[in-house]
């Protein structure tokens, strides 16, 4: 069935067109609207566009970063500032993919995909959404947990703080097909060190609910602790903790719940 | 239901078709203005049989809407040849018996070309990873890889 597809000049006029029709979906890069469209999905009527370049820009001045909704994955691999996102980015899909699918869009794309904003998670993102009433930024979890009330919702961009070394950021995808796949397993984990201790640990896991969580056993076990063998034995041990994984052709739930601590040891560990 | 009318560049030719709303640039392509190289595979962004280089880079024509393609420069493989001349890629993909039904050779070359022109003398890593998006039933991917690599490294590439 034809669509009707409006293109709006500013992110304001595109917040409004979605959040008063509830059959418009804002198209991103299409990855995964233009798949539904091409198999008839009936429930989009119209689709929404915006044209305003703020949405594909990226600000790196700051010890804070923020990138548009609109950005692609090409271009977070592009940006050498944005180099602790490459290895999520380079994650997802084939180039085509790369080069189409934006950071907004996998803000809502369900399971087996969502593999950045597991990255987002662990880094503690900030997801800036307008809706018909206004902009406003709220916590990337709390976010995730109101996603399904955000759909009239535009976002504009995502800000989280870039870590403080290398080795603080790591992030890890359980593929069966390599180079692209779908996950069985994502995961990600922001360690910050103070004197030689782990303050604020966040990890994060896709693939193990019906959206992007933290295992928050797993933080609790390296709180305040040398990111030695025993914490991470600790973490590893209760990282099932929490988890409601299911079945698909990647992966049963049993097997999920049996390898999330092996691949977290192993992120932690820093092991390939 | 009202036409939407689209402008573009194909293959260094402005065009302009007529689409409906919401369909994608593969079948604006193949339907509207008649160019076939770009297969029908899939239709969900799994095969690569569609893929197409838009403004340059390697993009997947059935998840493109048509309407986002508006005045930006596509690439098919019609436009690979230089008029009776083949592309180094074409050639080497017939010395190397890189296809063999053909029907993911469109999107193959697609993604060589996008790496090539990026990367005029990649390793065979990169190779791999450049047409990881491009599923082909038949080959075993085996000779493509090496088609590719004889064209690079012939130095024939050309933008
Ligand atoms: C072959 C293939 C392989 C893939 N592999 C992976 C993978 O390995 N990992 C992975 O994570 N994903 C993967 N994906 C899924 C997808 O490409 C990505 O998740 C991508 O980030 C989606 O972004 P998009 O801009 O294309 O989304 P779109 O299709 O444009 O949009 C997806 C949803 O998000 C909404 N949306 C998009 N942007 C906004 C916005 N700014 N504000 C509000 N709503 C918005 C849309 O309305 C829609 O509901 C794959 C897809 C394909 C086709
Ligand atoms: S037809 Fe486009 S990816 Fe298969
Ligand atoms: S040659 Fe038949 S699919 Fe590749």
């Amino acid at each position: 069935m034809p669509v009707t597809v409006k293109t709006f000049g500013s992110t304001g006029e595109a917040a409004s067109a979605l959040s008063s029709d509830r059959s418009a979906r804002y198209l991103g890069g299409g990855t995964l609207v233009m798949r539904a469209l091409n198999e008839g999905d009936i429930s989009i009527s119209t689709v929404v566009r915006a044209t305003d370049q703020a949405l594909s820009r990226i600000d790196v001045t700051s010890s804070r970063i923020t990138i548009g909704a609109g950005v692609t994955f090409a271009k977070i691999l592009a940006e050498r500032e944005l180099a602790f996102l490459h290895a999520p980015a380079r994650s997802i899909g084939g180039p085509a993919v790369r080069n189409m699918g934006t950071v907004g869009g996998n803000l809502f794309a369900p399971n087996p995909y969502g593999d950045f904003t597991v990255a987002l998670l662990a880094l503690d993102a900030t997801v800036s959404v307008q809706g018909g009433l206004g902009a406003r930024d709220l916590p990337i979890e709390e976010f995730l947990q109101s996603r399904e009330r955000q759909s009239g919702a535009l976002v504009l961009a995502v800000s989280c703080q870039r870590p403080a070394t290398a080795d603080a950021f790591r992030y890890r995808k359980i593929a069966r097909i390599k180079p692209k796949g779908g996950s069985v397993i994502t995961l990600a984990a922001h360690l910050p060190v103070s004197s030689g201790r782990i303050s604020g640990a966040r990890i994060a896991l896709g693939s193990m609910a019906a959206m992007q969580i933290r295992a928050r056993a797993a933080e609790r076990a390296l709180e305040g602790r040398a990111l030695d063998d025993a914490a991470i034995n600790a973490a590893a041990a209760v990282a099932a903790e929490g988890v409601s994984p299911t079945d698909n052709a990647l992966g049963s739930a049993w097997y999920r719940r049996e390898i999330v601590g092996v691949h977290l040891r192993r992120l932690l560990s820093g092991l390939e | 239901m009202t036409k939407t009318p689209l402008q573009f560049r194909h293959n260094g030719r402005d065009v302009a078709v007529f689409v409906d709303g919401g369909v994608n640039l593969l079948v604006a392509l193949r339907e509207g203005i008649g160019d076939m190289t770009p297969k029908f595979g899939c239709g969900q962004g799994g095969c690569g049989a569609c893929s197409v280089l838009i403004d340059g880079e390697l993009h997947l024509s059935c998840l493109t809407l048509a309407e986002s393609a508006n005045g930006r420069s596509i690439q098919t493989l019609d436009g690979l040849k230089d008029g009776p001349n083949l592309h180094p890629l074409q050639r080497a993909f017939m010395e190397q018996f890189a296809a063999q039904c053909g029907y993911c050779t469109p999107g193959m070359l697609m993604a060589a070309k996008a790496l090539l022109d990026r990367n005029p003398s990649p390793t065979r890593a990169e190779v791999v990873e450049a047409i990881s998006g491009n599923i082909c039933r038949c080959t075993g991917y085996e000779p493509i890889i090496n088609a590719v690599l004889a064209a690079a490294s012939g130095g024939r590439a050309r933008a």
